[in-house]
């Protein structure tokens, strides 16, 4: 009984401080697109903050609205102040986890196509979102990468009938972050 | 002690299983502690009004950088003029400008109205900007000389003419503030000076103090209100106060201001100083402007 008791502490400690493995961006990269055939539009955010937990395989993000950068200063305005809202909801978060946590391994280098799955919050709406992502693993940092699309209707994004030639209805998300063992 | 260790046991277990549960929640917490704290970043305020102008006169915002701001705008005649002249809309005056932005802080502008033919210039430096966070400030503060050259013909080409008479310059402080998502409000202290006025007892230097306002009715449109006051020994005999009143509305890269006002002029003398139409005679007048933006340099 009491080698049972000291295998099962051993187990769990042994569990507890192997796994517990944080790695964090703050400069990950989110850039946006739409493509109309009035115009495209693209933005980029370089401040992206991120974790992944390599244990749980639980994914979260956290983005400020206004760190979207435009090329015509108009467009950044009206994102902000007629599209997105930022001054009522800065920011846009996602809380998920890898789904199939067996076709990664995290102590060997190389490049594994993975699924994640989670809760995407934009605009005060909240939907959940499965996309298929990759994450490569290099020795003590790994990077991840995703494109994924989005549909305006979904978080209440509402666009004006004098504008709808040139917004898309539906909106390409490219996700792109390397992070490092914190 | 068997039945300690068995308990013992299932604690360890039940806490292990309580760590994987509250994972998310200790990631975004994680995510909070990691992003700057709002104590470390300062935040700008933006879009205090729609356009670079309240009604007539100039508000708190710039023209962004390297950015061309075509204006166009019409005044037309007083509505108690009556049927015969369509209310007004027979006489119109209209004034052309162009903005463009140096940089996000510095804009300069020209532009000609028909009202007595005059050509204008100036430019408007932000010298303060309303933020929150580590940098707090309360207001946007703005700085617009401008300057004016009026080129009606000589009343008498007999008489010796000065060129430097048809000139006419203003400097205005334009302090501002966005008070919350909708409403915005500024304080627009004016100095005009005149090299040639036409009395004897007219005084060459005007003060005036301006008070404006917008409030958004919806995202996209908002009613804006304008009034110069001017100071009573520095204003010249016979003239009113201007008081204009409008909607602007934002379309895109459009923004149309439509307004009802007594003053006919476009350019800051002739508005603030030469105002002669009374509200209460219905000397009022429709007007509109026209702002259409251009990048002519991409922001990066």
């Amino acid at each position: 009984m009491k080698n049972i008791f000291l295998i099962f502490t051993t187990l769990f400690l042994f569990t507890l401080s192997a796994g517990a493995q944080n790695f964090i961006t703050k400069n990950g990269k989110i850039s946006l697109f739409s493509k109309t055939d009035a115009e495209n539009i693209d933005a980029v955010n370089n401040q992206a903050v991120s974790v992944i937990n390599t244990q749980t395989g639980s994914v979260a993000f956290s983005v400020l609205v206004n760190g979207f950068l435009f090329k015509k200063a108009l467009m950044q305005e009206h994102f902000n102040e007629n599209y997105l809202e930022s001054g009522k909801y800065p920011k846009a978060t996602f809380k998920g986890s890898i789904v199939d946590m067996s076709k990664v391994d995290f102590k060997k280098d190389g490049s594994y196509n993975v699924t994640v799955t989670g809760d995407l919050n934009m605009h005060n709406v909240t939907n959940k979102v499965t996309v298929p992502a990759v994450i490569v693993v290099k020795g003590n940092s790994l990077s991840a990468n995703t494109t994924f699309k989005v549909k305006l209707d979904d978080y209440k994004i509402a666009v004006p009938k004098v504008v709808e030639n040139n917004i898309s209805k539906t909106i390409e998300l490219k996700v792109d972050c390397n992070y490092e063992a914190r | 002690m068997k039945t300690l260790k068995i308990w013992f046991l299932f604690l360890l277990m039940g806490m292990f299983y309580k760590a994987g549960a509250q994972d998310t929640t200790d990631l975004m917490n994680l995510l909070e502690k990691e992003m700057t704290s709002s104590k470390d970043m300062t935040y700008y305020t933006t879009a205090t009004f729609k356009t670079t102008r309240l009604v007539n006169g100039h508000s708190v915002e710039n023209v962004a950088k390297g950015v061309l701001d075509v204006k166009i705008s019409h005044r037309f005649g007083n509505l108690n003029e009556g049927f015969y002249e369509l209310f007004g809309l027979d006489k119109a005056t209209m004034r052309i400008g162009f903005d463009y932005g140096i940089s996000n802080n510095l804009m300069i502008g020209v532009g000609r109205s028909t009202y007595q033919k005059t050509y204008d210039a100036f430019f408007k430096l932000k010298i303060l900007r309303q933020s929150k966070g580590k940098r707090k400030m309360p207001i946007t503060l703005s700085y617009v000389p401008t300057i004016a050259y009026r080129s009606l013909k000589w009343q008498d080409p007999s008489i010796k003419n000065y060129a430097t008479s048809r000139l006419f310059y203003s400097h205005q402080l334009i302090i501002g503030r966005k008070f919350s998502e909708g409403t915005s409000f500024q304080l627009m202290p004016t100095f005009i000076h005149q090299n040639l006025v036409t009395g004897a007892n007219d005084p060459n230097d005007l003060f005036a103090i301006g008070i404006g306002g917008r409030q958004k009715i919806t995202k996209r449109i908002s009613i804006n209100v304008e009034y110069y006051y001017q100071l009573e020994d520095y204003k010249l005999p016979g003239t009113r106060n201007s008081l204009s009143v409008g909607f602007d509305i934002e379309t895109g890269g459009h923004v149309f201001q439509v307004h009802f006002t007594n003053s006919p002029g476009m350019n800051e003398r002739t508005f603030i100083a030469d105002t002669k139409g009374r509200w209460d005679k219905g000397d009022i007048l429709f007007g509109f402007n026209i702002s259409r933006v251009f990048t002519i340099r991409n922001k990066h």
